[in-house]
């Protein structure tokens, strides 16, 4: 084997894993439990899981239509469409959450209307978290669901239809069962991305502990005045994250 | 009821390729479409089935337009009074084997209790009811082709669409299987159309052969006549007959400019001469005395042949010739040898090559 190659790689996986390690060894052991269950903590992990639960649901009542779409349906700009649907994931947060505020912001196109019609204001509430969170985890889903679909034998709807079911009780007996592991593997992976959204959030939805102070908008805060605080609360979503690959391995990626 | 069921004529446009084949069956009875790939044979029963609209012609079924381009009747897939059994089954992979047959009665409004009691009771008369709650991917070949027919018959349809029902499974399993599919079908009170290239399968499972070629009908009937007369090189070949055109005056058929064959039977004008394999004989010099036809043929291929010799020759007509491995070892056959090929006149066939 050439050194050429094994020296780089090894260098790269210490890259990688070095930082993590660090995490865990400057990592307040004695004193973890009480500094988890400080309540500004539990706060910010409450609404984190809160909020990108509601922002995966929020994606996959969206997102499945618009992969199912994507997937099924034939018309022009198709391609057009998709790329657009793609454009978050490559866009910087901040970009994402400066065009939210310019949309939804109380003066933006529609948050001006909507305050002004229904009084609800979304930027820096809990609401724009979901919001900002979805915008940018819903590519994630999107892609992972119309993947599933193409994948999908459509001959299995044909099926149904010759045995009398109608479009939308094929889509719901038959295409989502068919697509569930991609699905989930969608929505777990949506859910991660959510619950680790940091630029769009403080940019739309600022940070206000208990409303829109999320776990990654904790941590920042508490690097610049408590660190251990900031090594603790970044332990847990170390964990959090490490769960969920773990999960996507066993159950989705090796069966798909 | 009514002596045609169903009442077709199914045109279909694609591209350069045209299928027009018309289609009546009566209740009861089962008509295969037996032809080689790419004849049209699969999207004439996507026609049928609604999953290919028509061009042009009509699917009449029980006296109601569900295709017909004309008028702009349609009905679609999910209402037609139909039952497919796919090439490959397709049963749905997240559902048990009663699942998937309780599927069509629950689209049908009937309530999942009374459904899934249906389902069990067609499970029971395909001899599945151990499986019932197995999943597709647990079920051997042979048992998801039953569970596919149970799934189609479950919802009575007026008409029952099979597309290569055996070709999934192997040797064994086929026999055993269409014996049953057999019984199955001829309890089915409805028109039953199925699709194969199989001969074996079509003469096994139908009442009568409609014989589809490059998108149209060229040869129709049941069984014996087809495969006593074939009209077709094809047909010929899957009935394994040495076929040949010609015409005809009196008891001689010119079947090419060199030859003329002697036929037993009498006829005048266009007419088809067919004979078996094995009663073609070959013999190292021209053989003299008796009614034969005689011609100087040349070795072409020689290949086994169940227990005898298959021997193709060229010369004035293309011929296949079934010798015993003796015969082929005494005359030495090799392709580019040259023989003499008899055959007698009472070992023909002929028959008029119009109507």
């Amino acid at each position: 084997m050439p050194a050429a190659l094994l020296i780089p790689a090894g260098l790269g996986l210490l890259f990688l894993v070095l930082p993590l390690a660090g995490l865990l060894i400057r990592a307040p052991w004695t004193t973890l439990l009480e500094r988890l269950t400080e309540p500004g903590a539990l706060t910010a992990l409450r609404l984190s899981v809160q909020t990108a639960t509601l922002a995966t649901a929020l994606c996959l009542l969206l997102g499945v239509p618009l992969a199912w779409v994507l997937a099924r349906v034939e018309f022009p700009g198709r391609r057009l469409v998709r790329a657009l649907v793609t454009v978050p994931l490559v866009l910087p947060p901040v970009v994402g959450g400066v065009a939210l505020l310019l949309v939804f912001g109380r003066r933006g196109l529609l948050g001006g209307w909507l305050d002004s019609t229904f009084g609800i204001t979304l930027p820096f509430t809990t609401t724009g978290v979901v919001l900002a969170e979805s915008f940018v985890a819903m590519p994630f889903l999107v892609i992972a669901v119309e993947g599933s679909l193409r994948a999908a034998d459509h001959r299995y709807e044909e099926a149904a239809a010759t045995l009398g079911a109608s479009r939308w009780t094929t889509f719901t007996h038959v295409t989502l069962p068919l697509v569930a592991p991609g699905l989930a593997a969608g929505a777990v992976l949506c859910w991660a991305r959510a619950l680790g959204e940091f630029g769009a959030t403080i940019t739309f939805a600022g940070n206000y502990p208990g409303r829109t102070q999320t776990m990654p908008l904790a941590v920042y805060l508490a690097l610049e005045t408590d660190l251990e605080s900031a090594i603790v609360l970044s332990l847990v979503l170390l964990v959090v994250s490490v769960g969920i690959l773990v999960a996507l391995r066993e159950r989705w990626m090796t069966t798909a | 009821m009514s002596d045609r069921l169903l009442d077709a004529r199914l045109v279909v446009d694609r591209g350069v390729f045209r299928l027009d084949v018309p289609l009546r069956v009566a209740p009861g009875e089962v008509v295969a479409l037996l032809g080689p790939n790419g004849a049209g044979k699969t999207t004439a029963l996507r026609a049928l089935a609604g999953l290919h609209p028509l061009t042009d012609g009509h699917v009449t079924l029980d006296e109601v337009d569900l295709d017909r381009p004309a008028t702009g009747g349609w009905v679609p897939t999910e209402r037609r009074s139909i039952g497919v059994v796919f090439q490959d089954y397709l049963l749905f992979p997240h559902l048990s084997a009663l699942d998937n047959v309780a599927f069509g009665p629950r689209r049908h409004g009937v309530e999942r209790r009374a459904a899934r009691a249906t389902a069990r009771e067609w499970l029971g008369r395909v001899g599945l009811d151990a499986q019932a709650q197995r999943r597709p991917r647990q079920l051997s070949g042979g048992q998801a082709q039953r569970v596919a027919l149970a799934r189609a018959l479950a919802v009575a349809p007026s008409l029952l669409l099979l597309d290569e029902p055996l070709a999934a499974l192997d040797a064994r399993t086929r026999l055993d299987t269409r014996a049953e599919l057999h019984r199955h079908l001829s309890a089915h009170a409805g028109a039953t159309v199925l699709v194969t290239h199989d001969p074996l399968d079509a003469l096994a499972l139908a009442d009568r052969l409609v014989i589809v070629e490059g998108g149209r009908v060229v040869q129709e009937g049941d069984g014996p006549s087809v495969t006593a007369r074939p009209r077709t090189d094809y047909v010929a070949r899957l009935v394994g007959l040495n076929l040949y055109r010609g015409r005809a005056d009196g008891h001689g058929v010119r079947v090419s400019p060199e030859l003329t064959l002697t036929v037993a039977d009498r006829l005048d004008g266009e007419a088809f001469v067919a004979f078996r394999p094995a009663a073609v004989a070959l013999h190292p010099a021209r053989p003299e005395g008796s009614p034969r036809n005689t011609w100087a043929g040349t070795v072409a291929d020689v290949q086994r042949h169940g227990d005898n010799v298959r021997v193709q020759l060229d010369g004035p007509i293309g011929v296949a010739a079934d010798v015993t491995p003796a015969a082929a070892a005494q005359l030495r056959l090799v392709p580019g040898q040259k023989v003499w090929v008899a055959v007698k006149a009472t070992e023909t066939h002929a028959y008029p090559a119009t109507g």
